[in-house]
């Protein structure tokens, strides 16, 4: 029984972070409807920056997120100014074409700089701090900072969509585009600023979870699934939704990989499939 | 003959040399076996498959807006079905490949079920999980190899040709007739009133839609026969190689990701663009050097760079400028001329 709850507390630390890279994902879908499907490849290119980071300036992983953080954030602003703005419109192909280009060419150009090598980020004696809570359960303290990173920042982004000015614009520009520019905004640069925010969301997903699990120039795609499923099993509605979503994905592979370690992420895959089958409108989703 | 009927047809003088051309085109690939060396049967053999692939992707996106990532997922079906087929129940290759676009075609039906509940980019992503299932399911099958995968007998190889080069000879045959099977079967479709319901879908879901066009049946047809013939390109590409793995059979740079630069690159939406694209990515792989990962970026930013500067690709580039029709698919109003000759003469040619 105890054993069976550290399980299910390992999978929502974890889960935690796939929340993060859920709430990237349906931000910017949210604002523009654009599904980008470099999400995943982006997320692993923060890792490298951060590998950068460290090894030439010798910081801790933890600290180089404050280089890191704004340096994402800024090349999402650019990319989207740069080349997404430009594939936004009726038709779904060119953002999803020009998208899944972008993913091919990141992770191709991490594997001619990088190698195709496992890499990881070492973080010291934090990684394996715990904290005794009664006398059987021990929680990582690490992981528990990913967590509460996560209800922070979903918390925060929930703040910033409802109670603030520039939350405001990311509505408007989201319901009428054009209604919105006739109101003062300029669309294109709330749309680099939505695309900067999702990338500094994921930069700090992406740098947790590299302390913690390997990362190669080919493993942006499985990050970008975790957090689309994370989206369609939260349903689409809300931020918070997202993060039981991501929560649930985190805790059915921790369950599965306690069987069988080759089941973890198949189990996810296969978890979401289920809800798309008896619930396509997600757990907490409206019906439609 | 009444004075000011309007002529519609599909044939223009340039589509009626494109059908010959076309017709004698097949003949000299035909006669390929009978003298081409083994290196030249090896890299048709490999055309043949890449232009199926890219044929059926645009099918599927072009015409029927099903825009998928995770066609690799029926190439690895096809594969280790394939290999299934002949090594465990001991079934010959050739008529084996048949039973596996079949089998594929019966499990594309409720795959179907599942990512169809996902709109647009979503149903990219999701049919991009479904693929990731299989490679991961075949990484656990331990008969065919499980991670390792699994290499296919010398004895299936030898009932193909005692000799690498008859070998080569019989993929050839079954590539070049799967091909054409393939496009005839595209082109079909295209002209049936399956193809009006589609380009209407291409052209407008709602409108199509509204003007009684059955949305989803349409599109169930179109992912259902383009699975059948990825699973059975899929197939010819693993008994070529003669070993198929998970993450070769899977794999999204190679069956997707490839793919759809090459019909971007030659034109989406046509039935001349993948095949273009295709023959485009084989002159620059087989001109320039082997440049490793470098040589699928540079693929993948100047399909970007065709997405915004010319996105109907190299194709449609053409048919702008020059109105050109290769092959007569598109309706066109020949204006009435004057007298009835004329019109007669116009039905004649």
């Amino acid at each position: 029984m105890i054993a069976w709850l550290n399980i299910i507390i390992q999978g929502t630390m974890t889960g935690g972070l796939y929340a993060m890279f859920a709430v990237g994902l349906s931000l910017i879908f949210g604002v523009m409807k654009l599904v980008n499907v470099a999400h995943g490849d982006l997320i692993v290119l923060s890792a490298y920056v951060a590998l950068i980071v460290t090894e030439t300036l010798g910081l801790n992983p933890l600290v180089s997120l404050v280089i890191v953080v704004p340096v994402m954030g800024l090349i999402g602003y650019i990319l989207q100014r740069g080349l997404l703005n430009r594939t936004l419109g009726d038709d779904l192909l060119p953002p999803l074409l020009v998208t899944f280009g972008l993913s091919v060419i990141i992770q191709n150009g991490l594997l001619a700089l990088f190698s195709a090598d496992n890499r990881r980020l070492l973080a010291g004696p934090i990684e394996i701090a715990s904290i005794q809570f009664g006398d059987l359960i021990r929680v990582g303290v690490l992981p528990l900072v990913q967590l509460i990173l996560a209800v922070l920042v979903i918390g925060g982004l929930q703040i910033l969509f409802y109670r603030t000015s520039l939350g405001r614009s990311f509505r408007a520009v989201s319901d009428d585009p054009v209604i919105s520019e006739t109101m003062g905004l300029n669309r294109r640069h709330v749309f680099g600023l939505a695309m900067a925010l999702s990338l500094a969301v994921v930069a700090l997903a992406g740098v947790l979870l590299a302390i913690r699990t390997n990362f190669d120039p080919a493993s942006g795609p499985t990050r970008l699934i975790f957090g689309f499923e994370a989206v369609i099993i939260g349903g689409l509605t809300s931020f918070w939704g997202t993060l039981i979503g991501g929560l649930f994905l985190g805790i059915v592979q921790a369950v599965a990989a306690n069987f069988d370690p080759g089941w973890q992420i198949l189990a996810g895959h296969i978890a979401f499939l289920v809800v798309l089958a008896i619930r396509p409108q997600g757990l907490f989703g409206r019906v439609t | 003959m009444t004075d000011g009927a309007t002529l519609v047809t599909r044939s223009t003088r340039t589509t009626n040399i494109g059908v010959t051309a076309v017709g004698g085109l097949v003949l000299f690939l035909a006669s390929l076996p009978f003298w081409g060396s083994t290196d030249t049967l090896r890299l048709l053999i490999d055309v043949f498959l890449y232009v199926a692939l890219a044929s059926l992707w645009n099918f599927l996106a072009g015409y029927a807006g099903l825009v998928s990532v995770g066609q690799q997922a029926y190439v690895g079906m096809g594969g280790y079905a394939l290999f299934a087929l002949t090594t465990k129940l001991g079934i010959p290759p050739l008529p084996a490949l048949v039973l596996v676009g079949m089998i594929a075609a019966i499990l594309s039906v409720p795959i179907a079920g599942l990512l169809f509940r996902l709109r647009g980019a979503y149903f990219a992503i999701g049919s991009w999980v479904v693929a990731e299932v299989l490679r991961l399911a075949a990484g656990l099958v331990k008969p065919l190899g499980a991670a390792s995968g699994m290499s296919l007998p010398v004895t299936i190889a030898q009932s193909l040709g005692r000799a690498q080069h008859d070998r080569f000879v019989s993929v050839y045959w079954a590539a070049l007739i799967l091909l054409l099977i393939i496009l005839l079967l595209i082109f079909l479709v295209l002209r049936s009133r399956y193809g009006l319901a589609l380009t209407a879908i291409r052209d407008n879901d709602l409108a199509a839609r509204s003007s009684g066009v059955n949305v989803a049946r349409t599109k169930l047809v179109v992912y259902v026969v383009t699975a059948f013939g990825t699973a059975m390109t899929g197939g010819l590409l693993f008994l070529q190689r003669l070993r198929i793995s998970p993450d070769a059979a899977f794999s999204v740079n190679d069956w997707t990701a490839l793919i759809i630069f090459m019909v971007i690159i030659g034109g989406l939406g046509s039935l001349e663009g993948p095949i273009i694209g295709a023959l485009v990515y084989f002159l620059l792989r087989e001109t320039l050097a082997n440049l490793g990962s470098v040589y699928l970026m540079i693929l993948g930013a100047v399909a970007i760079g065709v997405m915004f500067w010319a996105p109907s690709g190299i194709w449609g580039a053409i048919r702008h400028r020059w109105g050109l029709q290769v092959l007569p698919l598109q309706l066109r109003v020949v204006r009435p001329p004057s007298s009835a000759d004329a019109i007669d003469a116009q039905i004649k040619s």
